[in-house]
């Protein structure tokens, strides 16, 4: 059965393209679609099999275009960046355009970025780089069309029109209709015509895209408290669910005074889950005291026995990394790197470690659901990076199809690779099962923590062989830890060089929840490369900005943005007195970044003062955003640098609010982040991590510059950096 | 259960509530008024703040009995159209990102401003380590608050 047909009737689709007053474009979000169906006529043909369709413009008759943006909007500004794409190529006037969340249907909001079925996932800072092509496409679609019914007004040919910002102009009369003027009296062709990428705009002839002074959609509600996340929707009748959850992950509960719980003010229901037991109550507030008095008896637990401190300080998995026995999974091998290393003729090797940390964004998990009467649809509001993934999941755990199921995107207070699981969804429909009344199911911070997914704790160890002119002959890069494939990203060196390569991950299963965090494995990876790479250039007598650019000599891209950092930093000029430099380059998503750390110790305490970073993200739809995101980057990388750590002892989190998991408060902002975006003309990559990896290495490398001594160990606390210069004085 | 009155942006509203409840549960869940957040629960983090006669407080563990006959003001009554110079700078410097701290953030500024309508890098940190931010969009509040300050001048 066709996709379409299956979708038929999910969402009121053809209600929604006939909406009255103005005219709606199915236009493709891919250009190599021969024949678009449309409407009745279309979908009465038989011929929709394996087509999809795209509904993404309005224009009303009184000229104004509403945009339907396809991706979660979590802070990293894809709510405006996507429907600028489609209005610069379809030249509407940006103060015209009206943005709104498009429906949940993957169908046809989806975007093709892993496999070839479209799904709506806000993941790894893709959503401009997927949709990119696409939204160009329908823009200029939607504009061709616009131009083609003018033409026909007019009586001209469309070739003698043009348009400008909202209008389309017949030159040499000086006659010109609006958009709005066209709406009224256009029929929107069965057939969107066909554009070639040669009829798209030339990047010179952008009017939005790259503009400095289009402020982001969703800021001025989110200044005044009207901006509206799933934990703020508030539902007549609705009741209020918390879940106490199993401190070892995978312990199973069992309630024993239930009848105490049970007869507290306001409680309505306890349920007993899996993971836990939910409580349901009239107020937040009942249920939360509900949730404070129950004793639960756990058993077993497939972390049990996990103590995170004694892997990394005991050395069990450098054991590991060094038993030949254990040999894990190539993720590259390229060459010969062992015979390499061996014949070597000088070698370096250092182990890095980082410390586990969780996402904690600042709204917690949280979900709404509301069964309809009859028992047979539902309503879900929820912030989620994967919509489509969490209707379903919503709707098998409520047993219904997923058409029944409504799912209502809210703003992500946070997302960070948390939200791209549905669990709290499904925490939710679950207990709403249990009452028939609208439900809102809220996790406590203390539950974000403690049941927290984790980014995995990990050994890196970095083996480097060279030859006797100083070239790096031999790199060998071994991962061990939790988290399997989540360890692995940025641990290849795409614009660094090696004859022999050899990466490789040893997998402990330590039966906690990991999870892709901000970059996933570039942050705890880059920090490892990018600091041992100034090891060797140290050891070998090379400045180290000299010595990355030797690595990168395939690459004057990466050369251009590493020459642009060192030059905005002055990059061989000292530093005031008690302070000092450090340099790294990273990539991630496809963009390419360089930065340098000034930093200064006070009393131990590793003070960030001045950040220069230079980004090459192709094009750049909102260059005033990426440096917002490259910004927010830096400084999540500096909170994960400095302060943050989760520890396990006996397979339970030992942290359990802000007031013991630290993150980055203000005071440690530097007094100047200079951002440097290259000007390019290639194809947009992804902004919303890249400024995150290069931060470890630039740090611990200008703490090196300043004391002499390495930091091999994330979180760098005062504590820790206190230990090792006292140690290594 | 007891009826309670509050005076909130400058109304006076009636609940039905226990008073130990949380001011916030009360603001949130109680009187819809939304924009002052539920993070952290134990008056750490700030996105809970709001001005209790001036004062920033943190409203997600403060009872709603203490604040009986004050003044309330969250971030909905901190302006009539949004345009206090903090809002105003904050839009200017595009300070937010997923937004959810920036309440709490805005309401811990207009507090620091209407004491100290000048206050240098180190009086911002000071006064508004208080509040958390996972975005980390530090960099731009702090312009923000310069800014507002800068705008208040003239």
């Amino acid at each position: 059965m066709s996709k379409e047909k299956k979708e038929k009737g999910t969402i009121s689709r053809r209600g929604f393209l006939k909406a009255a007053g103005g005219v709606t474009f199915a236009v493709a979000a891919y250009a190599l679609l021969p024949k678009i169906p449309f409407g009745e006529d279309a979908q009465a043909s038989g011929d929709l099999v394996e087509q999809t369709v795209t509904a993404w413009v309005r224009i009303d008759t009184e000229g104004k275009v509403t945009i339907y943006n396809p991706a979660a909007e979590m802070g990293q500004g894809s709510m405006t960046a996507l429907p600028l794409i489609l209005a610069e190529e379809m030249d509407a006037n940006w103060d015209d355009v009206v943005i709104e969340q498009s429906p949940i249907e993957p169908a046809i909001y989806g975007s093709v970025m892993f496999s070839n079925s479209r799904r709506m996932i806000t993941v790894g800072s893709r959503a401009v780089s997927g949709y990119f092509d696409s939204l160009r496409t329908a823009g200029a679609q939607v504009r061709k069309m616009l131009v083609n019914s003018a033409a026909k007004e007019m009586g001209v040919p469309a070739g003698e029109l043009s348009t400008e910002p909202g209008t389309v102009l017949h030159k040499s009369s000086g006659r010109k209709m609006t958009f709005g003027e066209i709406a009224g009296i256009m029929k929107v062709p069965e057939t969107p015509p066909a554009v070639s990428p040669s009829e798209l705009k030339d990047p010179k002839d952008f009017r939005l895209i790259g503009r400095v002074d289009i402020p982001r959609h969703d800021i001025p509600s989110k200044c005044d408290g009207s901006a509206k996340f799933a934990i703020d929707v508030r539902l007549p009748n609705m009741v209020y669910a918390v879940i106490a959850r199993s401190p070892v992950h995978g312990a199973k509960p069992k309630l024993t005074n239930e009848s105490v719980v049970g007869g507290m003010k306001g409680v309505i229901k306890t349920v007993a889950l899996g993971h836990g037991v939910g409580v349901i109550a009239e107020t937040i507030e009942d249920a939360l005291a509900a949730k404070a008095a129950v004793k639960i008896d756990w058993s077993g637990g497939d972390s049990k026995g996990y103590n995170s401190q004694e892997w990394m300080w005991a050395r069990k998995y450098a054991s590991v990394a060094s038993d030949p026995s254990k040999a894990g999974r190539a993720e590259e091998n390229k060459g010969n790197a062992d015979q390499a290393l061996a014949s070597a003729s000088k070698k370096y090797s250092a182990d890095f470690y980082n410390d586990h940390v969780v996402h904690a964004q600042m709204e917690p998990l949280n979900a709404v659901v509301s069964v309809a009467a009859d028992g047979k649809s539902a309503e879900v509001w929820a912030g989620s990076q994967a919509p489509d993934g969490a209707r379903t999941a919503a709707a098998a755990v409520l047993g219904f199809p997923r058409e029944n199921v409504k799912f209502n995107q809210m703003y992500l207070g946070g997302g960070f690779g948390r939200r791209s699981t549905a669990d709290y969804v499904e925490e939710a429909a679950e207990l709403a099962k249990h009452v028939k009344r609208p439900l809102k199911l809220i996790w406590t911070r203390e539950d974000d923590i403690t049941y927290g997914m984790m980014r995995p704790a990990s050994l890196q160890r970095m083996e480097a062989g060279l030859d006797a002119s100083g070239k790096v002959t031999a790199w060998k890069h071994t991962i061990v830890g939790t988290g399997g494939g989540l360890m692995t990203s940025g641990a290849d060196t795409q614009f660094y060089t090696f004859e022999n390569q050899r990466i490789e991950r040893r997998d402990i299963e330590h039966g906690i929840r990991t999870k892709h965090w901000r970059a996933v494995g570039h942050g705890p990876n880059k920090f490892a490369i990018e600091t041992f790479v100034d090891e060797i250039a140290h050891g070998e007598k090379k400045d180290p900005y000299k010595f990355r650019r030797e690595l990168m000599a395939n690459f004057p891209r990466a050369i251009k943005v590493l020459d642009t950092a060192a030059e905005m930093s002055g990059w061989g000029k000292a530093s005031p007195e008690g302070r000092a430099k450090g340099m790294a380059f990273a990539e991630r998503s496809g963009s390419l970044c360089a930065g340098v750390v000034e930093i200064s110790l006070e009393d131990y305490k590793i003070r960030v003062h001045k950040i220069w970073c230079a980004l090459d993200a192709g094009i750049v739809v909102q260059p005033d955003n990426v440096k917002a995101q490259s910004e927010g980057s830096m400084l999540m990388a500096l909170s994960t640098i400095l302060h943050e750590s989760i520890t396990y002892k006996d397979g339970a989190v030992e942290q359990s609010n802000f007031d013991d998991y630290h993150l980055i408060r203000i005071d440690d902002t530097p007094e100047l982040i200079d951002i440097k975006l290259i000007p390019s003309t290639e194809h947009p990559s992804g902004v919303g991590e890249a400024a995150l990896p290069f931060m470890g290495g630039a740090v611990s490398n200008a703490v090196f510059a300043l004391t002499g001594t390495r930091l091999r160990h994330m979180p760098f606390t005062r504590e820790r950096v206190k230990a090792t210069l006292e140690k290594s004085a | 259960m007891p009826e309670i009155s509050l005076n909130v942006n400058g109304e006076k509203m009636s609940v039905d509530a226990d008073p130990s409840t949380p001011l916030l549960w009360i603001l949130r869940e109680k009187l819809g008024l939304t924009g002052p957040k539920f993070s952290c629960g134990i008056a750490v983090c700030g996105a809970c703040m709001v001005h209790v006669d001036g004062k920033t407080v943190p409203s997600c563990n403060t009872p709603v009995s203490e604040v009986l006959g004050t003044e309330i003001t969250t971030i909905e009554g901190l302006s009539e159209n949004g345009d206090h110079p903090v809002q105003k700078a904050w839009i200017e410097e595009q300070v937010p990102q997923c937004g959810y701290c920036q309440s709490g953030q805005i309401m811990r500024a207009a507090e620091l401003l209407a004491n100290k309508p000048n206050p240098n890098r180190q009086e911002i940190f000071d006064h508004m380590k208080r509040v958390l931010c996972r975005c980390a969009t530090y960099y731009r509040i702090v312009k923000a608050i310069e800014k507002a300050a800068k705008d208040g001048e003239s």
